[in-house]
C-alpha cells in the first residue's frame, strides 16, 4: 500500500557530535591514503629519471634543489610532507590491521591507539630527516 | 556441514563470488607494503649519496632492483584498493564508472613505467 511521505523523524546522533582522536585518524587515514597516491607519481618519476641518464635526474634534481645541492622550500614541503603523510597512514594502517583481529575497542584504548598514532608519525618524521640532513653526516 | 542438498553444502562457507576479495587483498598488501617500505626508507636513510651514479649502482644491485620492483607492484595495488574505495564513496553513476576505468589505466601506467625503469637500471646499469 502506497502511503503519503511524511516528515520522518531523524536520529539525533547525526547531529550531535564533536571531534575525537579516533575520527581524526580515521580520515587522517583516508587523506594521508590519497597523498601517498600522488606521491607515487613522484616515486615513477624518481625511478624514470634515474633510469634516463644523468641529463633527466638533474631534471629531476633541479625541482628539488637549490645550486649549492641542498634542498629548496618544494623540496622540503614535499619530502618532509611525504615521509609524514606515509609515517602516519603507516601507523593509522596498523592500528587498523589490529582493529581487525577484533582487539581495541575499548573507549580508553581506542583513543589512546589513535592518539599514539599522530605522536608516531612527526616524531618519525623527524627522527628520518633529522639522520638525513644532521646524522649521516 | 551436510551432504544431502546442495544450499546444506555451501550454507555458512560464505560469499561464492569476491566477497571478501578486495578487504583481504588491501590487509596482504598493507603487510607487504610495510615489509617493503621499512626496506625502502632504511636503504635510503643509509646511501652514501643522492646523486645519480650512486642510484644507478644501488638499482644495479638485484638486492635492491628487485625488492624496489616488488615494492612498486605491492604500492599500487594497495592505492588502487583504495582509491576504489574512495571513488565509491563520493561518485555516483557514470562518474564513477569512468574514474574507475582511468583508476586501472592510471594504476597500469604508473607501475609499468616504474617497474620498467628499476628493469632498465638493472639491466642496463654499472653491476655493483
Amino acid at each position: 500500500m502506497a502511503s503519503k511521505p511524511y516528515a520522518r523523524p531523524l536520529s539525533p546522533h547525526l547531529g550531535i557530535w564533536r571531534w575525537g582522536p579516533h575520527m581524526l585518524v580515521s580520515i587522517l587515514h583516508r587523506a594521508t591514503g590519497v597523498a601517498n597516491s600522488v606521491g607515487l607519481g613522484l616515486l615513477v618519476w624518481w625511478l624514470a629519471a634515474i633510469a634516463g641518464g644523468e641529463d633527466s635526474y638533474a631534471t629531476f634534481v633541479d625541482v628539488f634543489t637549490v645550486s649549492g645541492g641542498g634542498l629548496n622550500v618544494i623540496g622540503y614541503v614535499v619530502g618532509i610532507g611525504l615521509t609524514l603523510t606515509v609515517f602516519q597512514h603507516m601507523a593509522s594502517g596498523v592500528r587498523h590491521l589490529v582493529l581487525d583481529i577484533g582487539a581495541g575497542y575499548e573507549l580508553r584504548k581506542g583513543k589512546m591507539t589513535a592518539m599514539a598514532t599522530m605522536v608516531f608519525s612527526p616524531l618519525a618524521t623527524i627522527a628520518f630527516w633529522a639522520w638525513l640532513l644532521v646524522g649521516k653526516h | 556441514m551436510g551432504n544431502g542438498t546442495s544450499i546444506g553444502r555451501v550454507r555458512g562457507l560464505g560469499s561464492g563470488k569476491h566477497g571478501t576479495h578486495h578487504w583481504w587483498h588491501q590487509r596482504l598488501t598493507a603487510g607487504s607494503n610495510l615489509l617493503l617500505l621499512l626496506w625502502f626508507l632504511f636503504s635510503i636513510a643509509m646511501l652514501p649519496s643522492y646523486d645519480g651514479a650512486s642510484l644507478t649502482k644501488w638499482l644495479s644491485s638485484g638486492w635492491a632492483a628487485l625488492p624496489m620492483a616488488l615494492l612498486i607492484a605491492t604500492l599500487f595495488y594497495h592505492a588502487r584498493l583504495g582509491l576504489q574505495v574512495v571513488i565509491e564513496d563520493y561518485q555516483q553513476d557514470e562518474t564513477r564508472v569512468v574514474l574507475l576505468v582511468v583508476l586501472n589505466l592510471l594504476t597500469a601506467l604508473g607501475a609499468g613505467l616504474a617497474i620498467f625503469s628499476i628493469l632498465r637500471i638493472a639491466f642496463t646499469g654499472t653491476p655493483a
